[in-house]
């Protein structure tokens, strides 16, 4: 989840309330957003959420119902695909399966009228890039899943565009594979300066690839912001919800002070003390949001009474590296807690013991949508 | 399953028979020395008698040239419209139209050729009264005919094999920078052209042994060989037209064989290099 710096001032993207509706069917629901030179974003969201659609509008596949398209301030309007300067990373690859790796890659060079020495060289540099030179005389079937995603991130990178549209890059991809190719796809953007704006359904890859996150939801961008913004301050229910796993409990705003809040949880059977301040009407109805690893359990009692829960745990899943705990308060609420396995032999709390739950007051996010 | 196996072995037999049969006794009776096609001569048969008198049977021999003109003829005709129909069908969208043109391709499938041969003449008839063309009644009205009908089949064979693969395809050319012509030439036209042939195969079967709309739209001096035969076995069946045939089945035999071999093999390959691929290919 490294932070990567974005230049604010250097917008190459810009979409400028673009909506596409299929008949009745709104796909993308005016959408604004602007993406700068040289990142990384992901467009986030559920199957339907029309974030394929947003990208498709990019590329040229579909023209807005309205709003306009700019690149590097340029209106994308009647300009159709073959005229653009972005090129695409289909999910499926969509790589020609009559070509080999070389002519594929050369593919897009040929249509630009580039002397063939000059197509040669080119297509050699990117294929060592990408670490195929050995597989040029093969044909993509003879290829692994892997070396497929490399040849179609060749083919269109060979071109250089300005912007790389990445549609799913690693959904096709087994975990092990994917965990590396996401460092090698960041490497090879660092080192071509391109601006990708990738498409995907994984919040983890996301979270890995991205340098700024726009989560989609019903056709609108919900939330922008970095992986950190979007995971530690979600401004809705719905991202809280959809990114990670996070225990929300609904309640009602006793104290408002610039500095802290009170929130009665009835669920919770004691009030959320949250050390920052929000901004909301006073009596009205909120959910506090408190993410798993961030709630301490113990056998003991804490010190400090406030934010402080019992309850008795009734699943454990034992993932490894963590174990995941569900604890059922006198509420009939069940809480879910994070803890990591540090030690391999310490006395792990083990199913109905009844144990105490709380949480630092920075911890919460109160959310008003 | 004693029971199974004898009653599998005899639901096998029978459907053999009832295939094969009838070609069987066809291939047999072509070696008959007698001039009565029913009638075992046993003492002078086997003998190739009747293919050497069909080598010298210049009428049948022509009729054979003019079929095997007109189906390459009308072959390559119905491939290049029947390729144009599917292709808007599946890939130009929802137009106005397209339910119309798709439902008007493929209504020759179900047309009885008999009503396709009245109709065909009376146009070229009314062609000919009306702009002077086609002049007479010959290939060229056989061919265009043929066209027509077989048309509709190479319209469905390409648009099922458009529907099969990934219009990502030929975005990503698009999006490569190619024109939609180049799209159409260096991709498209490639991964269809199995259909492509399988298509021309198709329509080459078609107009080769249709006889219904030929006998309409023929003229004198162009009968194709199917008409041929026909008008000969209404004077009574001879045995070198059961050399003949003997020939046209030995010929789409070994066609049937080489082609089965060939894509036995290139699936072979291909299985096999796919294992290799994924055995070698991760990093």
């Amino acid at each position: 989840m490294a932070e990567r710096v974005v230049d604010r001032h250097n917008e190459y993207l810009r979409i400028e309330g673009v909506s596409k509706r299929f008949g009745d069917f709104v796909a993308v629901d005016n959408v604004s957003l602007s993406i700068y030179k040289g990142e990384i974003f992901c467009l986030l969201g559920g199957s339907g959420c029309g974030k394929t659609t947003l990208l498709r509008m990019l590329a040229g596949f579909e023209t807005p119902s309205s709003g306009r398209i700019l690149i590097d301030g340029q209106d994308m309007a009647g300009i159709p695909p073959y005229e653009r300067p972005v090129n695409m990373m289909f999910q499926s690859y969509a790589l020609f399966p009559h070509m080999t790796v070389m002519q594929n890659v050369a593919f897009g060079l040929e249509q630009e009228g580039i002397d063939k020495n000059d197509i040669r060289r080119r297509v050699d540099d990117m294929l060592g890039i990408v670490k195929l030179g050995d597989f040029a005389k093969r044909k993509p079937h003879q290829l692994s899943g892997g070396q497929r995603q490399r040849v179609a991130l060749a083919r269109a990178l060979v071109k250089k565009p300005k912007l790389l549209l990445l549609d799913e890059p690693l959904g096709a991809l087994d975990k092990k594979l994917r965990e590396h190719t996401q460092f090698e796809l960041i490497n090879l953007q660092e080192q071509l300066g391109v601006t990708f704006v990738v498409v995907t359904h994984d919040q983890e890859e996301a979270m890995t690839l991205a340098s700024r996150i726009g989560v989609m939801n019903k056709g609108q961008i919900v939330q922008v912001g970095t992986p950190t913004d979007i995971y530690e301050f979600p401004n809705s229910r719905f991202v809280a919800d959809f990114i990670g796993s996070v225990n929300m409990f609904e309640g009602k705003l006793i104290e408002d002070e610039p500095a802290h809040v009170r929130i009665g949880c009835p669920e919770l059977e004691t009030t959320v003390f949250v050390s920052h301040g929000i901004s909301a009407p006073p009596e009205a109805p909120v959910t506090v949001a408190i993410r798993p690893e961030k709630i301490e359990m113990s056998r003991s009692a804490p010190v400090s009474g406030e934010n402080h829960v019992t309850g008795v745990v009734k699943e454990i899943a034992y993932m490894g590296d963590m174990s995941i705990y569900l604890v059922r308060l006198s509420s009939g609420r069940l809480v879910r807690v994070t803890i990591p396995n540090v030690e391999r032999h310490d006395e792990r709390i083990v199913w109905d013991e009844t144990v105490h739950l709380s949480w630092h007051p920075s911890s919460p996010v109160v959310l008003i949508q | 399953m004693r029971q199974r196996g004898w009653f599998r072995g005899a639901m096998l037999a029978l459907g053999l028979a009832f295939l094969y049969v009838p070609i069987l006794s066809m291939i047999v009776f072509s070696f008959n020395n007698s001039r009565l096609v029913t009638v075992w001569d046993r003492d002078n048969s086997p003998t190739l008698r009747w293919y050497v008198r069909l080598l010298e049977n210049d009428q049948l021999l022509g009729a054979a040239w003019i079929s095997i003109k007109v189906a390459a003829m009308s072959a390559c005709g119905a491939v290049i419209l029947g390729t144009l129909a599917g292709v808007v069908l599946t890939r130009f969208g929802p137009f106005r139209g397209r339910a119309f043109l798709s439902a008007m391709t493929t209504a020759p499938l179900v047309m009885p050729e008999i009503i396709t041969g009245i109709a065909m003449l009376l146009l070229f008839v009314a062609l000919e009264q009306a702009i002077g063309w086609p002049s007479g009644r010959g290939m060229s009205t056989i061919t265009i005919a043929h066209i027509t009908f077989a048309m509709a089949y190479v319209t469905v064979i390409v648009q099922s094999r458009l529907a099969g693969f990934d219009d990502s395809l030929e975005e990503a050319a698009l999006d490569l920078g190619a024109k939609p012509a180049t799209v159409f030439f260096r991709i498209t036209l490639p991964l269809i052209a199995p259909a492509l042939v399988s298509g021309w195969l198709l329509a080459f079967t078609l107009s080769w042994d249709d006889v219904v709309i030929a006998q309409f739209v023929s003229g004198p001096g162009s009968s194709t060989l199917p008409m041929e035969i026909f008008s000969r076995v209404r004077r009574g069946v001879s045995p070198d037209i059961n050399a003949l045939a003997t020939l046209m089945v030995l010929v789409v035999a070994v066609g049937v064989v080489l082609s089965t071999l060939y894509m036995r093999r290139e699936e072979q390959r291909r299985s096999r290099e796919e294992r290799m691929a994924h055995n070698d290919g991760n990093p």
